[in-house]
């Protein structure tokens, strides 16, 4: 479903990712850890087209397209979704209306009829349950005073009403109390299907009990160096990063002195 | 890679689509300004002496006036020696009727989204059709005659109803009371007349659409409405203008009383050719608008949209003379380009337990100035007056300028006048957040004024609420990259 090869990608002289390798095929669930600071949220945001950040190198490939390729809104379009770290506030403009804009943009995109009000009602109507998600909420200004819990719970409801291909959750988790990590952890789980797929980004191991990861990843100085299975999240929480670093360390002092 | 800025002031204007002029031959008044040419319409209009003589005394006093400089606009000062002060479409034969109307102009209206058509209308809208200085008709006319409502054209009117005319025109705004209000008394041309009697709830939304079609022609209108004791109306006025090099004046006169616990809505739907993206060509608009509430318990609600003109200068206010009378303005000023906008409000609290309202919204792109200006007066007696004024602006880039200048007098100290003002920017990360939800770049600029501008938005009649969100957005279509 996507392979990201060889992709470099920086802001202004700042290099971040630097050569980073992935590929997640439908059905499965990766997760990516990795320390502050590493290059995760540059990842889902170049993968999401944010503008800001230059792609100096690779490709990556997304359902048979060059993803590079889109905009951000076509990325969208072709089933791309990203669950942002620090979702913004939109004053005045209604969360109902909001998503109901971006879910018959999509359909556009796609082909496909919009919804008239009455079946973008029963949708919601269908996903609130499932997400446990408040009206009242949904009525007001998009993320606007939100709590911290809500904005994040908010971004799940989008997806489960945009219902993605790739739904890339950049620490969804954080910020949300336990019975919110349960529900979020159910409404991604519902979704899982054998044709989509999750890249999970998260500090914890504990959102990894509730949603299983088929991979675990870890990003760090903007590539992928170590991957396994959920055992390498536990093995993470029990040893901190240093293990990982100190061995990168180690490999980057010999590159180091070998261009000497 | 793009800043910010850069990326979000690719300004292209989407053409204004309301730019075609109609090939009608015109019956118009040789250019410039003199007693001759106020003598040439008062005789074209075939007016009595008493309003031939109000209008020779306005010019005069009117010589005497200069050009006010206080507003935050700069334009090139216009050449009143240079402007056609009357222009009338020629009409095959004389209008009697509705149906008559040169089939030329009926279809201008069309392709305005106006039709003069009684059948076709929207049933809850009566319109009277003005282009450049004449009325063509006013449609429901004889339907609302029925409730003793007078709506018709100001030439009408002071052919019909002078008394009417007489007791009110200019009781609002005086003739000296500016100098474009003395101007246009010299030489208005037509405009509309609303007069509600007492008790009488006004069946359907009033409405006068304004189109300037001729060249170099000054659009000079007034409109009166009096509303009388217990009676409401909602009245609306659109205006657009063709696409011109040179710029074309437009200053118009607008005064409504209301007595005793009579209430008057009027809103604005102004777009005006606002100029090309260079900044050439485009109407300055000059308007003085004015409203007392006479009576007790009375009310008077400004609402407008102003997303047209080059240059816009103007206040709608309110006196409130009666006591637990109410005032309020609800604007959205949308400037591109080169527009400049320096608009607002004056409230006047004179009576007892007054209250106002004030809510502007100002949305600035490209090069474009939005002011917003306004006044909340308290006088001596005016014992327990209310204010609230909330004042926000919002810009599309870093090029364009908001700025806000609120005064206020009070002389009361039982008054309480709360005044709060926000400014924002639409930034990168909203129109990202949007994009990634499928939501392309113009659509999401469409959204985000949208949601800012809600609060005045939803003061707009029904029928005019979706027609002004759309103006909205085209107005500032391709202002953000
Ligand atoms: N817009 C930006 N301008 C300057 N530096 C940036 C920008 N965006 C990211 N960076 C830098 O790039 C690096 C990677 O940031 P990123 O947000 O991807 O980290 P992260 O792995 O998501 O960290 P965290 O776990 O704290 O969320 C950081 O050093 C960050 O400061
Ligand atoms: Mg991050």
């Amino acid at each position: 479903m996507l392979t990201i090869s060889n992709l470099h990608a920086g802001i202004e002289d700042k290099k971040i990712l630097k050569g980073l390798n992935l590929e997640i095929k439908a059905g499965e669930v990766h997760a990516i850890m990795g320390p502050n600071g590493a290059g995760k949220s540059t990842l889902a945001s170049v993968l999401a087209g944010r503008q800001d950040y230059e792609v100096t190198e690779g490709s990556v490939e997304f359902l048979g397209k060059e993803l590079l390729d889109l905009a951000p809104e076509e990325r969208a379009g072709e089933g791309l979704f990203l669950g942002f770290q620090y979702p913004v506030e939109i004053p005045g403009l209604s969360t109902t209306n909001f998503i109901k804009t971006a879910v018959n943009e999509i359909r556009k995109y796609r082909g496909q009829d919009t919804l008239d009000a009455v079946a973008f009602l029963k949708l919601m109507k269908e996903k609130m349950a499932l997400m446990n998600i408040d009206q009242t909420l949904l009525s007001r200004s998009l993320n606007e005073g939100f709590s911290g819990g809500e904005k994040k719970r908010n971004e799940i409801f989008q997806m489960a009403m945009i219902d993605p291909k790739l739904a890339i959750l950049d620490e969804t988790d954080s910020g949300l109390d336990i019975d919110a990590i349960r529900i979020v952890s159910n409404g991604v789980n519902k979704l899982r299907s054998k044709d989509n797929a999750v890249l999970l980004i998260t500090h914890y191991q504990r959102l990894l009990d509730y949603i299983v990861p088929d991979f675990v990843h870890v990003l760090y100085n903007g590539r992928i160096v170590k991957s396994g299975t959920k055992e390498l999240a536990l093995e993470l929480e029990e040893k901190g990063y240093d293990f990982i670093k100190n061995e990168i360390n180690e490999d980057e002092e010999v590159s180091i002195a070998e261009k000497h | 890679m793009n800043d910010s800025s850069t990326d979000i002031e690719k300004a292209v204007l989407k053409e204004y689509e309301y730019g075609f002029v109609t090939n009608i031959e015109a019956d118009a008044a040789p250019k410039g300004l003199s007693e001759d040419i106020i003598r040439f319409i008062s005789a074209k209009k075939n007016e009595p002496e008493w309003m031939l003589e109000w209008r020779l005394k306005a010019y005069n006093h009117w010589l005497k006036m200069e050009e006010p400089d206080w507003a935050n606009v700069k334009y090139p000062r216009v050449n009143y020696q240079d402007v056609i002060y009357y222009s009338a479409p020629k009409q095959k034969k004389k209008v009697g009727s509705l149906d008559e109307i040169d089939p030329e102009l009926r279809e201008t209206f069309e392709k305005l989204g106006i039709s003069l058509d009684e059948q076709k209308r929207l049933s809850g809208v009566a319109v009277d059709a003005v282009i450049d200085s004449v009325s063509i008709g006013t449609t429901f006319k004889a339907q609302l005659a029925e409730q003793g409502i007078i709506f018709c054209s100001m030439s009408e009117a002071i052919q019909e109803h002078p008394d009417l005319v007489r007791k009110y025109l200019s009781s609002v705004v005086p003739v000296t009371d500016n100098f474009f209000s003395a101007l246009n008394s010299a030489v208005f041309t037509d405009g509309s007349f609303c007069y509600i009697p007492e008790g009488v709830h006004c069946p359907m939304e009033l409405s006068t659409y304004f189109r300037i079609n001729a060249e170099n022609t000054g659009q000079f209108e007034r409109t009166l409405i009096v509303a009388e004791a217990g009676s409401y109306v909602s009245y609306l006025e659109g205006c657009t203008a063709p696409m011109r090099d040179e710029n074309q004046l437009h200053a118009a006169v607008v005064e409504i009383v209301a007595m005793e616990k009579a209430e008057v809505k009027y809103s604005t739907v102004q777009n005006w050719y606002p100029g090309d993206k260079n900044g050439n060509g485009g109407i300055y608009n000059f308007v003085t608008k004015r409203g007392i509430c006479k009576g007790d318990n009375s009310k008077i609600s400004w609402t407008q949209v102003e997303t047209g003109s080059a240059v816009t200068w103007k206040y709608p206010s309110v006196i409130l003379k009666g006591d637990n009378s109410v005032g309020e303005f609800y604007s959205v000023a949308v400037t591109n380009n080169y527009q400049q906008a320096d608009t607002g409000t004056k409230m006047m609290h004179i009576g007892k337990n007054t209250k106002s309202r004030i809510v502007s919204k100002g949305i600035s792109a490209g090069h474009s100035n939005n002011s917003y200006r306004g006044l909340v007066q308290v006088s001596k007696n005016a014992a327990n007056a209310r204010n609230f004024s909330q004042c926000d602006s919002l810009l599309l880039g870093d090029k364009c300028g908001a700025h806000t200048f609120p005064y206020i007098e009070v002389k009361n100290n039982t008054a309480v006048v709360e005044h709060e003002a926000t400014t924002s920017k639409i930034g990168e990360d909203q129109l990202f957040y949007c994009n990634q939800r499928g939501i392309d770049t113009e659509t999401a600029v469409a959204l985000i004024i949208n949601g800012f501008a809600k609060e005045v938005m939803n003061q707009l009649p029904m029928e005019f609420a979706v027609e002004a969100q759309k103006l909205l957005a085209i107005s500032l279509e391709g202002s953000v990259g």
